[in-house]
């Protein structure tokens, strides 16, 4: 029940213009920021050789896309889920799932599921790039799988935080605005200096950045894919317990 | 007959404000029942309730035996249900949009396509399966919507006002519809089309200000048929009084008198006979029946009274 669900929610999403155009110019984001990073590991790697252990074409190209994918779409997932469920409550198309015999969980992860199956495809396309590289010089694979999946973590946290607050509004705009405003806050989370040393460091410890860097850099380490996955569980459970009390209240 | 749906004591509040007040409802297999109210009656809150889109605030609900709030998944496997507005994607052709509904409602998916074929041609969208749903008129829309309902053929099936927005010639065909389904499912349908529920309905449920006004299951007997008679001169009101079945006569304006009797009696030839014996000139003798037109206004205009209680009597002021 949950795919089928899901299968819907990317059919519809691929069926709005919106989808293309956020694939469309996020690829060439990605792809302008591709090509100035090849061209400036071009330039510096007579200098490179100097050093030691001189970071490779991995770390000058594949970990500055993906950052920039990572912080774009910062803007872009709230756009997308601000459908999932805003829009449908807008649109009084909620009683559809709502009288079939689907619990509110099933519900809610498909529409997840739905959006995952998208953000996939972006974080593929993406990857193109860089992996063309192989064709020219040899690819820290390992990297570029850590890096990868460092940033579908990320859009996948993204992702539960725009569908928990699209549970809780009917108005997509006001969805969309408010989740970037939320997502925008728990990456700079760590900036924040004042009121003492502890509090900084616990903030600096939910901030979603501080869990990404490392992914990026090639380090896979449980701790940070566990924070990726207890965010998104989080909001999950926030957004079934949500419609679970809209059901009540009406 | 089978019990389909039981809802017993159902109450639900905003806030504040009580929208149902101890609402019960038992829906049998071949019931049409039409659920009449004024607006702001508490008719589409009963619906969301009965179809699990509402958590009523007190009461439950039974579908074929599972309870709706602690089964819901085997409850709602028997609903189908319409909303007020149609649960459509507009960027959906008629087709994609049936077969996911087919899908979401657990039919196999080998029998989806005949599934969805089957609600087309009954609800006559038959060659419209490659439309954009947003392209149909709103009659169109609301068919989608009524195919939706009847897709995974429950045995509850609950409309919400499906007649509305549709012209004359789709009115009469989804009318025929409903009919139709009512001889194998049980169909709760909202209205505020007096005749469309005398042609379709074969129960009736009046809400008003959020209670069950009158239900014909249990209120046959407060609703007598009376007859209407004038004579040429002025007759006497004991004598007609006396007639067998007879409850009460009134005396009306220019000889004319309402004699209102039992269901099961008809003193209009005895009212005849002794017209003549006595010599009062009989000029018009007219059975009258009450309408459902009678009830609901003598129900919903009754509104200083606040007492819950049926206020059928005052329905025959309203039938002179």
């Amino acid at each position: 029940m949950i795919h089928t669900i899901a299968a819907h929610e990317l059919r519809r999403l691929m069926l709005s213009p919106l989808a293309w155009v956020i694939l469309a110019l996020i690829q060439f984001l990605a792809a302008l920021q591709f090509l100035n990073s090849v061209e400036e590991f071009m330039l510096n790697q007579p200098r490179l050789i100097n050093y030691d252990n001189p970071p490779g074409v991995s770390d000058w190209v594949v970990a500055p896309v993906f950052a920039d994918v990572a912080f774009m779409l910062l803007m872009v997932v709230p756009i997308i889920t601000m459908h999932s469920l805003s829009a449908e409550q807008r649109d009084k198309t909620m009683s559809l799932l709502w009288s079939a015999p689907v619990s509110m969980t099933e519900i809610v992860l498909g529409k997840y599921v739905g959006t995952l199956y998208f953000l996939l495809i972006m974080v593929s396309m993406v990857c193109v790039m860089p992996i063309s590289l192989v064709f020219g010089t040899s690819l820290d694979m390992g990297k570029l799988f850590a890096g990868a999946c460092g940033l579908f973590l990320m859009l996948a946290a993204f992702a539960a935080a725009g569908l928990f607050v699209s549970s809780m509004t009917n108005s997509p705009a006001v969805a969309a605005v408010a989740s970037f405003f939320l997502l925008f806050a728990l990456w700079l989370m760590f900036w924040i200096n004042s009121g003492g040393q502890e509090l900084a460091e616990v903030l600096a410890y939910i901030s979603l950045l501080n869990h990404f860097v490392p992914l990026l850099q090639g380090s896979i380490n449980t701790a940070n894919v566990t924070y990726f996955i207890l965010f998104a569980v989080t909001f999950l459970v926030f957004t079934i317990r949500r419609l679970d009390i809209r059901r009540l209240q009406g | 007959m089978t019990t389909l749906l039981k809802a017993t004591g159902l109450n639900r509040f905003y806030g504040s404000y009580q929208a149902v007040r101890d609402v019960s409802i038992s829906l049998h297999q071949g019931d049409i029942m039409g659920l009449l109210g004024p607006n702001g009656a508490g008719k589409t809150t009963t619906m969301d309730m009965l179809s699990g889109n509402l958590a009523p605030s007190s009461g439950n609900i039974e579908i074929k035996e599972a309870d709706l709030l602690d089964e819901p998944k085997r409850a709602k496997q028997s609903i189908g249900y319409l909303p007020e507005q149609p649960p459509v994607y507009r960027d959906l052709s008629v087709d994609e949009y049936l077969r996911y509904c087919a899908r979401l409602h657990g039919i196999r998916r080998a029998q989806v396509a005949m599934a969805v074929e089957r609600a087309c041609e009954r609800t006559g969208l038959a060659n419209m399966g490659r439309r954009l749903i947003g392209n149909l008129s709103k009659g169109f829309q609301q068919r989608v919507g009524i195919a939706q309902a009847i897709i995974h053929e429950p045995d509850v099936i609950i409309l919400d006002e499906p007649t509305v927005g549709l012209d004359p010639l789709q009115i009469h065909e989804i009318r025929e519809l409903i009919r139709d389904l009512g001889t194998r499912h049980g169909v709760i349908l909202s209205t505020h089309i007096l005749p469309e529920v005398q042609t379709v309905c074969n129960r009736i449920l009046i809400l008003f200000e959020g209670r069950i006004a009158y239900d014909d299951a249990n209120n046959k007997q407060q609703v007598k048929p009376e007859i209407l008679t004038r004579f040429g001169r002025s007759a006497e009101t004991d004598g007609l009084g006396r007639l067998d079945g007879v409850i009460e006569v009134q005396s009306l304006e220019n000889n004319a008198y309402r004699v209102i009797h039992d269901a099961g009696s008809n003193p209009a030839d005895e009212i005849a006979r002794l017209a003549v014996e006595q010599d009062w000139g009989l000029l018009e003798l007219t059975p009258v029946t009450p309408g459902l037109e009678q009830v609901f206004l003598g129900l919903t205009r009754g509104e200083d009274t606040h007492s819950g209680k049926p206020l059928v009597n005052e329905s025959e002021e309203d039938a002179i």
